[in-house]
C-alpha cells in the first residue's frame, strides 16, 4: 500500500529512541498516523513540528498497518508561528482540536482547505480569529453536526437571523428569538457572509462553536474541550479587549 | 524459550540494563558480562555509585535541580548572580547549559512543557514555585531557555504571561544558525527565525 500527498504536521510523538509516531492532515487521506525512521534525529525535529507543511510519502504493507512516512518540508509554519503567543495558542488549539475530534483516515477534504487558510493567515492577528471560527464551525459539519444558519427554523425567514437554537443547530430569527434571549446562542453576523468582524462577533462566534463541539463532539467521547482550546480563547478575549 | 543459559541474578541484571537509554537486550548482555569480568574496578564501584545515587539524590526544592544536598550546590553557590533565573525544561538542558558555562547565574527546572496532547498542563511543571521566585526582589532577569519547538515555546509565551507582574525583564535565548551551521543544510524554519531575529553587525 502507498500513497503520497501533501499534509500539515498535527502531532508528534517519541517513538523509541530514533523514530517518532506522526499524525497529520491530508486532504486525501484525511487525519492519518506513521512512523517516521529517524523522527527524532537532529535532520528532521526541526520538519516534524506541529503546523508544518510537508510532503509525505506513506508505505505499509496492508492497508490497516501503521506504515511509515518518508517526509519531505514544504513549508516550515511553525517556526514563523512561534514568534507570536496568539498565533502560536490558535495553531496548538486548532491541531489539537483535530487530533481529539477527528477520526483516523476519513477525508475531509472542505475541512482541509479552511485549515490550510488558516494556517496561512495566522500571522494576521485581523484575520485569523474569524476563519478559526469557520474552521471549528467546519469540524462541526465535518463530523456531522453541522448547523443550520441558511433559515429561521421558526419561520422559514432567511434575513435577519440573530440567534442559534441550541437544541437543534439551526438558526432563529430576532422575531422568533425575542421570547427565548436566554436560551438561544448569538449567531455573529460573519458567520452568515458579512463582512464586519468585531471582537465581540468574534467570541459570539467561539462560544457558539464551543458550545456545539462540547454538547456533540466531546461529551459523547466523554473528554472536555482540550486544554489549549480553553487558554487561546482566554489570550485571545484578553487581547481583543486590550488590542494595544 | 531456550532457558537462559545465566543464573536469574545475571538475568534480572541484563533485563534492567536493557531498559536504559541506548541500550538494548544485546547491548545490556553486554555491558553485564563486562561488569562480571571486571568486578573490582567497575562492578562495585558502580554497585556503590547506584546505592549512594538512590540514597542521597532528591529534587532540590528551590530550584528542581537534581543533587544530594537541598538546596542544591548550584542555588547554594556564593559565586553565583543570584538576580538571574534561567528556565529550563529538563534537568539535562540545565547540564548541557553548565557545560557551556556560559551563564553564572540560577536555575529553575520545570520538568517538562505543557503538551496539550499528552495532558501536561501548567499545574503539572514548577511553574508555581517559579512565579514565586521572580516575585523576590532580588530577582531582575528571567532567561526562558525553552526548546525551540512548539510544545517548548508554548510554555515560554505562558510563563511570560504570568511573570507580567512580577516587573522582571523576561527574555528568551535566540533562534538562529548554529555554530559551524552552513545555511544550504539548515532547514527553513531556521533559516526564517535567523533572518527575523538578524541583529546589527
Amino acid at each position: 500500500m502507498k500513497w503520497q500527498a501533501d499534509g500539515y504536521i498535527l502531532s508528534v510523538r517519541s517513538h523509541g529512541e530514533t523514530s517518532a509516531i506522526v499524525n497529520v492532515l491530508t486532504k486525501e487521506q484525511g487525519r492519518h498516523a506513521g512512523l517516521v525512521r529517524g523522527g527524532r534525529s537532529r535532520r528532521l525535529r526541526p520538519v516534524l513540528q506541529p503546523g508544518n507543511h510537508v510532503n509525505l510519502a506513506w508505505n505499509a504493507r496492508l492497508s490497516e498497518h501503521l506504515g511509515t512516512f518518508t517526509v519531505e518540508a514544504l513549508d516550515a509554519r511553525a517556526a514563523v508561528l512561534m514568534e507570536d503567543r496568539l498565533s502560536l495558542a490558535a495553531l496548538n488549539a486548532a491541531c489539537v482540536l483535530c487530533m481529539q475530534a477527528l477520526p483516523e483516515r476519513e477525508a475531509h477534504p472542505k475541512l482541509y482547505d479552511v485549515f490550510e487558510i488558516l494556517l496561512a493567515q495566522l500571522h494576521d492577528k485581523d484575520v485569523w480569529p474569524a476563519i478559526y471560527v469557520r474552521f471549528e464551525i467546519g469540524l462541526l459539519q465535518a463530523l456531522g453536526y453541522g448547523l443550520d444558519l441558511s433559515q429561521c427554523a421558526a419561520t422559514g425567514t432567511k434575513d435577519n437571523l440573530t440567534h442559534v437554537s441550541p437544541r437543534s443547530g439551526r438558526a432563529v430569527c430576532a422575531g422568533a428569538a425575542k421570547p427565548y434571549l436566554d436560551k438561544l446562542l448569538p449567531l455573529p453576523p460573519f458567520l452568515q457572509g458579512q463582512n464586519q468582524v468585531g471582537g465581540d462577533d468574534i467570541m459570539d462566534g467561539l462560544s457558539l462553536s464551543e458550545y456545539f463541539l462540547k454538547t456533540r463532539v466531546f461529551y459523547s467521547q466523554n473528554k472536555d474541550l482540550p486544554e489549549a482550546r480553553a487558554r487561546m480563547v482566554e489570550m485571545l478575549g484578553t487581547a481583543l479587549k486590550n488590542p494595544n | 524459550m531456550p532457558a537462559s543459559p545465566a543464573g536469574p541474578e545475571i538475568e534480572n541484571l541484563i533485563t534492567l540494563l536493557a531498559k536504559l537509554p541506548g541500550l538494548g537486550p544485546r547491548s545490556a548482555r553486554r555491558a553485564a558480562l563486562a561488569l562480571v569480568k571486571k568486578r573490582d574496578i567497575l562492578l562495585k564501584p558502580l554497585a556503590d555509585a547506584l546505592g549512594q545515587v538512590g540514597e542521597k539524590i532528591r529534587p532540590c526544592e528551590t530550584c528542581g535541580n537534581i543533587d544530594a544536598s537541598d538546596p542544591c550546590h548550584i542555588c547554594s553557590a556564593p559565586g553565583r548572580d543570584p538576580t538571574i533565573i534561567c528556565v529550563v525544561q529538563e534537568v539535562g538542558d540545565l547540564w548541557a547549559l553548565e557545560r557551556a558555562a556560559a551563564f553564572r547565574g540560577r536555575y529553575h527546572v520545570l520538568g517538562g512543557c505543557l503538551s496539550a496532547l499528552d495532558g501536561i498542563r501548567p499545574e503539572d511543571l514548577n511553574i508555581a514555585k517559579l512565579i514565586e521566585r521572580a516575585t523576590d526582589l532580588e530577582i531582575t532577569e528571567v532567561i526562558l531557555a525553552m526548546n525551540a519547538t512548539v510544545d517548548g515555546q508554548t510554555t515560554a509565551h505562558y510563563i511570560t504571561d504570568h511573570l507580567a507582574s512580577a516587573g522582571v525583564k523576561i527574555s528568551r535565548l535566540a533562534h538562529g544558525v548554529p555554530v559551524g551551521g552552513e545555511l544550504d543544510y539548515l532547514d527553513d524554519g531556521t533559516i526564517s527565525a535567523a533572518i527575523s531575529s538578524r541583529r546589527p553587525f
